[in-house]
């Protein structure tokens, strides 16, 4: 049997390889290097993203597998690459400007995000359960890492335990799921298992159903669907600020890009055996996230229960299953990383030396001492919420007139229901910044140009992708 | 198909009922007196003589961590050494592949060496 | 011409986000700036008017915009006779104004927020006029109520620009409304929002039986826009923002988009006998009605807005009885002469220090000339004096209407006697006779700086022969202004049946309509300047009629008892009984039970990991249960 590695499997992991190999690199850079030149890594580290942009270039246009059916390249795969590369450049703009005002050395923060980043566009880019496996524990174990970074702060070790222990417990679930998928369908190959769905669409054997039962589950985890969303609030409150952004836009998007693969396109044919239960979930999602995101005072653990809804919203675009769902669910996810990026880029910025300042106290009479921060924020926070004419109204649109489109008429109203209920905590922030008075006296650090960069590429994604979506709508069809 | 299974669910509901209502009922109806003498931990009638959780160094830890690492890292080169004859008849990939493979772990090697983690101070 | 035809709204966008954003370090050059991108939109539009006289239009989309399900919407647009010919007086007459603006506005402290709203203005009533879809009309029409809104209320510490503001904003939203319900019902018949979609499917439109409805619906929004009756009121009192918008916005460009409006929907216009009449009367009936209120104002600038209604009332008679390229044409004329007479009123505000009471004005003639003669080009121009470029445009609507009823004739040329009296009231008391202005103003009256009175100079020339475009066949001319745009109208003409006027009746209108515009002239000059007849003493015996007059027949009193009043009171109630009682309850009560449900919802938080996993093996087996028991 032989095995040719050609030309084309190569330039289809192209960003993979650049973003591994700049790791690779960085991480001997950060032991190496003379100690002062090592405040240049995470800068190398976004040119390392910048190169594999560029390669991802090379992907546009190209339809097929690689590797022997290991790896498929096409245009969800291209986006994705895109999505996650984006990520993780803005992520690491953040954290130059957050370490300067911490004592830990963030020197193997940059490999990390890296690996991290290489792991989950093997997500993306998966045919075959194994590869989803191998990019998920790459994405997982380096995220695992980066939430303890902090390592002298007790909340931040507490993360990075819990979040290690109990997502070694989803794996197992995970890994099981795909063991008993493989047990009845006798392949990994996404595509084997796509016919075997078919094939066996009147009567799926109760295990295939099972199999794939677990596998919702080890991705619900990631994605944090309630009730496998537990660690989420502890996590994202324990992490440093931009491990925090970047695991809430990252791991999520490539959460849902394995279940766009496994679930929404190669379970296609079964929908209606998993649309009910992933109904439920969605709406357990949804629901959760935002009444306990209500009684929060925290901005991390906000927006950590912020996330959790939205990746109930996101759900709601996988239920409706049908040619709407990639387009919308890939949609959201690009307006998501915009507008949660953002808003950690600002709660960076106010949080200041040691994350003092994360209560939302902090933000009264911000409209008053930093009129630009304020403006941002509040587009982050309108946009999040769904307000017209931001970018979060047009993705929320899309999502639920897919849903719509199937006719799923209560799951959409429950969905506006809790579009609603989240106005009540993103326009908390807003009055805070503008209708009350400072706490103290105490001048905010003026914006850092990483974070700055962040924040104006953020509000321009929004604006852009509220008051036209048709082109990257058309690119997503 | 399940309703044959019916008096088995029966069965175990029983049994787990059984277990938990005398559970429960000994944690009810017991008596509960609390002294010293009996709260201890039994050491064979000895008085105990310090905590039972030992302390390590955390540098055991490391080691440990790092000898599972590598040893399972190197299990790789098993069955790539029993397929290697075979595949080198469609060229020579087999070699580079393997190459690549130990010169990343070569790289992490590095790393850990000059971050100090084989230091034992 | 795709390839530069986007660049001509794009253009003044960019000025308004220039000025808008660095405004405060820009200050006075903001407004070289504003200027110079409408003067880029206007070279532009001069390229693409000679590539469409050669006969290339273009109607093509940028990107798409909004996609959703079937419904399909892109970024298009339309460039054909009709809307060459708006762009040109859009970027034309607004590059004029603000240059004129440059001088006026000089020294306001809040100059960059000027240009950036008259920037967005000029995009918006760009996107208005070149859009090939309903939408993209919808959202210039938005676009420029709300810059007009802004700019009349641009001076909004004085209450009274406020509110002027405020109350064109709220006549326009009711228009709106039915433009809105128009526009819906267009899309719910045929399902498409494309011009040249929805002219294919006319007959669809008839057969469903809602063409009626809509057009008349879409005249709805015209009448708010235009100010026509009974959406009229908003304008005269829009006169309180800086006089350079009431010349741009409330003479020469966005009161017009109604006529455009009707124009550019004549093939629609034209199968409906119903929406037709309804224009013509209103038309009619508007443009006697606005001259009559404008007999007796004393305000400089409340005059010409009345003037300017009763101008839109030609415009919509025009289009209104099928006389599209008349109407048109009247737009292109009035936008020159009443541009020009609203800057020459601002000019003589400069001089006399922001005085607007004609009364206290008089025999500024010698002290500013250039702005005494411009000034006076305009108004022979608007009292249908030839050769002034507004006998030619009057006199075609005229001929056109006498064809359609006699009637209508008769009305409209007793309109144009109130007029040419009404204007030449204006001029006299102004320019000559006695000086009656107040003795502290009297050593500050100046002639304006050249940056002011060069655009008075040009828009003079135009006023003065822009009418020779559009000489009538029956005078020896060749009507080239109606041959260019006959290829928009020919649809429309082709369902019309136009019955033709004879050269020598034709003749007669015309003799009819300039005597009376003379007669209009004269009597004024009895009155104003010879004083043979006392003004005062006719006030006097007409006490009644001058009462009704100058109360504006009590329309603002009428709509505040019969409609304001009663909505704020039923609004009262509904705040006090509906929304504090039942409605605040119940979303106060809902909010407390979420934020009770969110308490509870946290306790299952416990920060312990063997709570987390007991939980996640929960849900593990209710959903493994899901599918073992279905």
């Amino acid at each position: 049997m032989p095995i040719a590695i050609g030309t084309t499997d190569l330039i289809s992991i192209l960003p993979i390889a650049i973003v591994s190999l700049f790791g690779v690199y960085l991480l001997l850079q950060s032991v190496f290097a003379p100690r002062m030149n090592r405040i240049l890594i995470p800068y190398l580290g976004i040119l390392g993203v910048g190169l594999a942009v560029v390669g991802n270039f090379f992907l546009i246009g190209m339809e097929g597998t690689a590797f022997e059916g290991m790896v498929r390249v096409d245009r969800l795969t291209v986006v994705l690459n895109f999505l996650f590369l984006i990520t993780a450049a803005l992520s690491l703009l953040i954290t130059i400007s957050y370490h300067e005002g911490e004592h830990v050395e963030f020197l193997e923060f940059t490999p990390l995000v890296l690996f991290s980043t290489a792991g989950m566009m093997v997500m993306g880019s998966a045919e075959s359960l194994m590869t989803i496996f191998l990019g998920l524990e790459t994405m997982s174990i380096a995220l695992y890492v980066m939430a303890g970074f902090r390592r002298t702060n007790r909340h931040s070790l507490e993360a990075a335990l819990k979040y290690f222990l109990l997502g070694a417990f989803a794996t197992g679930f995970l890994l099981y799921g795909m063991a008993l998928t493989y047990g009845m369908v006798g392949s990994t190959n996404l595509t084997q298992i796509a016919q075997y769905f078919t094939q066996n669409a009147l009567d799926v054997p109760l295990v295939a159903l099972m199999g794939l039962a677990l596998i919702i589950i080890g991705f619900g985890f990631k994605v944090a669907l309630v009730p496998f969303h537990m660690w989420t609030p502890d996590v994202y409150q324990g992490s440093p600020l931009p491990v925090t952004a970047y695991m809430a836009v990252g791991a999520k998007a490539a959460g849902f890009a394995a279940i766009l693969r496994v679930i929404s396109l190669s379970a296609f044919s079964i929908a209606f055996q998993w649309s009910e239960i992933l109904w439920v979930l969605a709406v357990l999602t949804m629901t959760v996230g935002n009444v306990v995101a209500l009684v929060q005072d925290n901005i991390k653990r906000m927006l950590a229960y912020s996330s959790i809804a939205h990746a109930g919203y996101i759900l709601v675009g996988v239920v409706a299953s049908n040619d709407q769902t990639v387009p919308s669910v890939v949609f959201y996810l690009i307006v998501y990383l915009f507008m949660n990026l953002g808003a950690f880029a600002v709660a960076t910025m106010v949080a200041g030396q040691n994350e003092r300042r994360v209560n939302i106290q902090y933000y009264r009479g911000l409209g008053y001492t930093q009129p630009l921060l304020a403006l941002a924020m509040a587009v982050f926070m309108f946009s999040l919420a769904g307000f017209p004419p931001t970018a979060g109204f047009i993705g929320k649109f899309y999502i639920f007139s897919a849903a719509l489109q199937s006719g799923y008429v209560w799951l959409v109203i429950l969905g506006v229901i809790n579009s609603l209920i989240s106005v009540y905590y993103y326009l908390n922030v807003v009055v805070a910044m503008y209708m009350q008075q400072p706490v103290d006296e105490k001048k905010i650090a003026p914006v850092l140009p990483g974070v700055g960069v962040v924040i104006l590429v953020a509000v321009l994604g929004i604006v852009y992708l509220g008051i036209f979506p048709g082109t990257m709508l058309s690119v997503l069809r | 198909m399940l309703l044959q299974y019916i008096p088995i669910l029966v069965l175990s509901v029983i049994a787990l009922g059984f277990a938990a209502a005398v559970l429960i009922l000994t944690h009810v109806i017991s008596p509960k007196v609390k002294d010293p003498v009996k709260l201890t931990v039994y050491e064979s009638g000895l008085p105990p003589q310090m905590e039972a959780r030992l302390r390590y160094p955390i540098r055991f830890f490391v080691v440990a961590m790092m000898f599972i690492l590598f040893d399972v890292e190197v299990i790789f080169i098993y069955p790539w050494a029993v397929v290697y004859q075979q595949f080198l008849a469609y060229g020579s990939f087999i070699f580079w592949e393997m190459l690549l493979f130990i010169a990343v772990l070569f790289a992490g090697y590095l790393y850990l060496y000059k971050r100090g983690a084989f230091k034992w101070e | 011409m795709e390839s530069f035809v986007w660049y001509i709204p794009i253009l003044p966008l960019t000025g308004a986000i220039i000025n808008g954003l660095f405004g405060r370090v820009l200050k006075d050059k903001a407004g070289w700036i504003a200027s110079l991108s409408v003067l880029g939109a206007f070279g532009l539009s001069i390229q693409a008017f000679l590539l469409v006289r050669e006969g290339i239009t273009f109607d093509g989309n940028l990107f798409d915009w909004i996609v959703a399900g079937n419904f399909h919407t892109s970024f298009g647009v339309l460039v054909d006779e009709l809307s060459v010919i708006m762009m040109l007086i859009v970027t034309g007459v607004g590059f004029l104004i603000h240059v004129y603006s440059n001088g006026y506005m000089h020294g306001d402290p809040g100059i960059a927020r000027y240009f950036a709203y008259l920037n967005l203005f000029i995009f918006s009533m760009l996107l208005l006029v070149m859009g090939n879809n309903l939408l993209l009309l919808y959202l210039g029409w938005e676009g420029v109520g709300l810059c007009s809104y802004l700019l009349i209320g641009f001076w909004y510490q004085k209450p009274s620009a406020a509110k002027a503001g405020l109350k064109a904003f709220i006549t326009n939203r009711v228009g709106d409304f039915g433009f809105a319900i128009g526009i819906f019902i267009i899309f719910k018949a045929i399902g498409t929002i494309y011009y040249s979609q929805i002219f294919q499917q006319t007959e669809e439109l008839l057969a469903a039986g809602v063409l009626t409805a809509a057009t008349l619906l879409l005249f709805v929004g015209a009448t708010g826009k235009s100010a026509q009756f009974p959406l009229h009121v908003w304008l005269p009192d829009a006169m309180e923002g800086p006089t350079p918008v009431s010349a741009l916005i409330h003479a020469a460009t966005m009161v017009t988009a109604g006529v455009y409006m009707v124009a550019r929907f004549s093939p629609l216009y034209s199968l409906s006998e119903v929406a037709m009449a309804v224009v013509v009367i209103i038309g009619t009936f508007t443009a006697l009605f606005a001259a009559t209120m404008a007999l007796v104002n004393n305000d400089i600038k409340r005059v010409l807005a009345y003037s300017t209604i009763s101008q839109l009332g030609y415009m919509f008679i025009g289009v209104g009885v099928g006389a599209y390229a008349a109407g048109i044409f009247h737009l292109m004329t009035h936008a020159f002469f009443k541009a020009l007479l609203f800057l020459g009123a601002g000019s003589v505000m400069h001089a006399l220090a922001e005085e607007t009471n004609i009364q206290k004005m008089g025999g500024l003639y010698s002290r500013i000339k250039i702005t005494a003669v411009t000034f006076i080009v305009a108004w022979l121009a608007i009292s249908g004096i030839p050769p002034f470029s507004g006998f030619f445009s009057k006199d075609e609507i005229l001929a056109k209407a006498y064809a359609y009823h006699p009637l209508i004739w008769v009305l409209g040329t007793l309109g144009a006697l109130l007029t040419a009296f009404y204007m030449s009231r204006l001029v006299f008391l102004t320019f000559f006779g006695k000086s009656r202005v107040e003795p502290e103003r009297e050593h500050h009256i100046h002639e304006s700086p050249p940056v002011m009175t060069v655009p008075l100079i040009i828009l003079a020339v135009l006023a003065a022969v822009g009418g020779f475009v559009g000489v009538p066949e029956v005078l020896g001319g060749h009507n080239h202004f109606g041959k260019f745009l006959e290829p928009v109208f020919a649809q429309a003409e082709a369902n019309l049946h136009l019955a033709h006027v004879s050269h020598t009746v034709e003749y007669g209108l015309m003799a009819a309509s300039v005597l009376m515009g003379l007669l209009g002239i004269g009597l004024a000059y009895l009155m104003y300047i010879k004083a043979s007849i006392s003004p005062v003493t006719l006030a006097d015996r007409f006490r009644k009629v001058y009462r009704l007059l100058s109360n504006k027949y009590y329309v603002d009193e009428i709509y505040q008892k019969l409609v304001i009043d009663p909505i704020v009171s039923f609004s009262r109630w509904l705040w006090h009984a509906v929304d504090e009682g039942i409605v605040d309850g119940i979303v106060n009560l809902s909010g407390r039970l979420m934020l009770l449900f969110g308490l509870i919802l946290r306790r299952v938080q416990t920060g312990y990991v063997q709570n987390y996993a007991a939980l996640f093996v929960l849900g593990t087996l209710i959903l493994l249960a899901y599918y073992l028991l279905s």
